[in-house]
């Protein structure tokens, strides 16, 4: 790697690797998330290797492993440049036919992407609904990208913002335009970043601090991850910006553990911008020293609150702090500290290249630019979607997200994570932004949009968030600590019928203490999955109280599963995987579910042809008793 | 535990020499060396960088991703994030810890299998998810659980 001592050394780099780059030379891209990783990703990447050697076509297309497209519903995706084919649920064995279509200049048909609206196969990745409706200034480079190819990432524009900021602009003015374009957090709380910098810019004390959040602790939550992953230059050309703008010289990027790929792709990245003179001392030879070193997170979820991140990297627990004073004031080791969260950090570069009014053309009144949400849960299309602040659930949900899996009903969307709540149906129509979602008693948070159909309980989903929030409580602070204890007691007891009358309002006065008098946000929003489900479904609270019944089936203390004799053909599919024996019966004998052997593990109800559909739920009713004659009248229907 | 064992904990220390903070990130490293912190790799932490034992205890029982009983030879990791949640994989790890017959944070006597769940590991498209020595099975129905455990010895 050369090493750029001035902005025009790196445009001259950026001209001669486009100059050795023929655009319509044929190249293969694999997408490497995590989704498509987990999808067998690496063995795909292999076949396409193999293949392009056995074909001897090394020399005439270029394969590239990049970061998360996105649409990980579909993966293994491939994408041919320079036509944009986009091939979905690639498997190894498809190498050999793909490649030989790159080779001919022929579409493989059977691996297109059909719309399920028209039937129709979509050859172009861009003109696939789900990409279509996005708007795609952050996460879009990804797929062009090779993570641990700096050059790829140059090729695109890359630290051309940098160079524009040290050269072309005083670091007051950096402050400004971040200050001016509203830019705010993407972490969750929405504080606006360019007030922050200036707070830590202020701040008395030496040295400052600029610190990377990429604890994304949200359970359905994976865009930082994947932004990390996937683009790890554009986090890091923000943070050096940022550090300009500050003047800090030393930076962190608080990574969880749980996230090997993210460490690993960041560690490539660091150490190719210190080649390149974009890291270290004398950055493009402008004279600004700045270097980042990477702290990795132990599994905490509260770690991820700034103090805790703060107190964490200093190698003590990471437990959060009373924040009388603010962590960009006094934060690690006492020193002015500024945090943002990871596309935070990737939105800097395009605010300084386009400006600020190229930025506030986006979005909403009080929300500017896009925002990345993870698209997960009960829906079509699940995957990584961005789109411009104030689009509204609708339009994510279902032209994006192609609506409900199964053909089953929308019940309500969850935001925000363990600290956000349960949107309803009603709200569908509501623009996403950081006011709006607050308004209707959620949270933006950072991006986590999990959808929900009329199968999801929502005494259970609270149940769920109360259970993870219980066990990730620091434990520092009573309220937070005894608070969601109880309510997780209280709500426990209702799933499993002994919900009492007076629970309601003994969970609504728990909460409005937690959330008045914990320590920290994890304790002031937790009860909000309470409130918020207790606000919308109350009727749900009130029917595992007062009928013990579990509308949506899913509280296994009051559900049974029972065989309408009517309907049973004898099939013995269920018989035989039931996994404790529980289900009577034989060739031409009606099957019975042995209730004080079931476990309630829904596998008869899964298993039990549709066509037969016999075997149903029931909360909130007794079991018919087994009838006498058993015996299965063929034909008789 | 063995000298070598000893001599790979002092070349992690040494890794970090000079640095602050760098309790958490020894622990780390230490963890994914031996796959558990032993009572003696803390006394030597406590030894040489003259950090009281009980403040690496204290680290080191916070944090999830620190184990201070040996883990078994396979780890199955069960994804308890939101959107494995409503996709059922409370019912799986119902299955799950009635084949191997331990809960959560367990490892089988024979300490052939450790259980953990995990809160969300990223490719919720293929909820619910179990993760086996990270390979990866996605969409897994409680009566698939006993198949892709049978496949680990």
């Amino acid at each position: 790697m050369p090493r750029f001592n001035s902005p025009g050394e790196l445009e001259e780099f950026r001209q001669e690797i486009l100059s050795k780059r023929d655009p319509n030379r044929p190249c293969i891209t694999i997408c490497s998330g995590t989704g498509c990783h987990a999808y067998g990703s690496e063995r795909v990447n292999a076949a396409f290797e193999e293949e392009v050697k056995k074909q001897g076509l090394e020399t005439e297309l270029d394969i590239r492993r990049t970061g998360c497209h996105g649409f990980c519903e579909r993966g293994t995706l491939v994408v041919i440049y320079p036509e944009e084919i986009c091939y979905v649920n690639v498997q190894p064995e498809d190498a050999a036919e793909v490649v030989q279509g790159v080779k001919d200049k022929k579409v493989v048909e059977r691996l297109l992407y059909v719309d399920p609206a028209t039937g129709k196969k979509i050859v172009h990745e861009s003109d696939i609904p789900f990409y279509k409706n996005q708007v795609r200034i952050v996460f879009g480079n990804n797929k062009y990208i090779d993570p641990r190819e700096i050059n790829d990432y140059i090729a695109l524009g890359g630290y051309s913002a940098l160079s524009k900021a040290l050269f072309q602009m005083t670091p007051e003015q950096v402050l400004q335009e971040v200050k001016k374009s509203n830019l705010r957090g993407r972490g969750g709380g929405g504080f606006p970043a360019g007030i922050k910098w200036e707070t830590t810019k202020n701040a008395p004390g030496e040295p400052k601090y600029v610190i990377v959040n990429c604890d994304e602790g949200d359970p359905g939550a994976y865009m930082d991850r994947s932004l990390m992953e996937g683009n790890p230059h554009s986090v890091l050309e923000g943070l050096i910006i940022g550090a300009y703008a500050i003047g800090s010289s030393q930076g962190f990027v608080y990574v969880r553990q749980e996230y090997p790929l993210a460490v690993s792709n960041l560690n490539v990245a660091l150490k190719q911008a210190r080649e390149c003179g974009l890291l270290g001392d004398n950055i493009l030879g402008s004279g600004f020293n700045f270097d980042v070193k990477i702290h990795r997170g132990a599994g905490a979820f509260v770690s991820g609150e700034s103090s805790a991140l703060m107190t964490a990297i200093e190698g003590k627990v990471g437990e959060p702090r009373p924040k009388y004073i603010r962590t960009a004031v006094k934060g690690i080791w006492d020193r002015p500290s500024n945090l943002n969260n990871v596309e935070t950090w990737a939105t800097v570069p395009l605010i300084i290249n386009n400006g600020t009014d190229w930025f506030r053309s986006i979005g909403t009144e009080g929300s500017k630019g896009t925002k990345i949400f993870s698209l997960v849960g009960k829906v079509n299309n699940t995957g990584l979607v961005e789109v411009p602040m104030g689009m509204t659930l609708r339009e994510i949900i279902f032209n994006i997200g192609g609506g409900i899996r199964d053909g089953k009903k929308f019940k309500a969307v969850q935001t925000g994570g363990p600290s956000g709540g349960v949107i309803p149906e009603k709200y569908l129509d509501l623009p996403v932004d950081f006011d709006e979602l607050t308004k209707a008693g959620s949270m933006m948070g950072s991006g986590g949009m999990i959808v929900m159909d009329e199968d999801t309980c929502m005494v259970d989903t609270a149940k769920y968030f109360l259970t993870f929030l219980a066990d990730e409580s620091c434990g520092k602070c009573v309220p937070c600590r005894e608070g969601i204890k109880q309510m997780l007691d209280i709500v426990t007891d209702i799933t499993e019928g002994r919900g009492e009358k007076g629970d309601i309002e003994l969970l609504e006065e728990i909460a409005a203490t937690v959330k008045e008098f914990s320590l920290c946000a994890l304790g002031t929003t937790a009860p909000n999955p309470v409130l918020s489900t207790l606000r919308y479904f109350r009727d749900e609270y009130v029917a595992h109280i007062e009928q013990k019944r579990c509308p949506a089936y899913v509280c296994k203390p009051l559900i049974s599963y029972y065989i309408d004799p009517n309907k049973c053909q004898a099939c013995m599919i269920c018989l035989r995987q039931c996994p404790v024996g529980a289900i009577s019966g034989g060739k031409n004998q009606i099957h019975v579910i042995d209730q004080t052997k079931c476990i309630k593990c829904n596998t008869c109800f899964e298993v039990c042809p549709p066509r037969f559909d016999a075997v149903r739920r029931l909360s909130g009713e007794p079991v018919p008793a087994p009838i006498k004659d058993r015996t299965l009248a063929r034909g008789k229907g | 535990m063995t000298t070598v064992e000893i001599s790979r904990i002092d070349q992690i220390i040494d890794k970090y020499e000079g640095e602050e903070g760098i309790l958490i990130q020894l622990l780390l490293d230490i963890q994914q060396e031996l796959n558990w912190i032993p009572k003696e790799a803390a006394e030597r932490i406590s030894q040489r960088l003259n950090i009281p034992l009980s403040q690496i205890y204290r680290v080191a029982s916070f944090y999830t991703a620190m184990s201070l009983t040996p883990r078994g030879k396979h780890l199955v990791s069960v994804c308890t994030g939101t959107a494995c949640h409503i996709r059922g994989s409370p019912r799986l790890l119902d299955r799950v810890t009635d084949i191997l017959k331990i809960k959560p944070g367990e490892t089988t006597p024979d300490r052939r299998f450790t259980l953990h769940t995990v809160n969300c590991l990223g490719c919720c498209a293929l909820g619910p998810v179990v993760v086996v020595d990270g390979q990866y099975y996605g969409k897994v129905v409680p009566a698939k659980a006993e198949e892709i455990l049978k496949g680990y010895d």
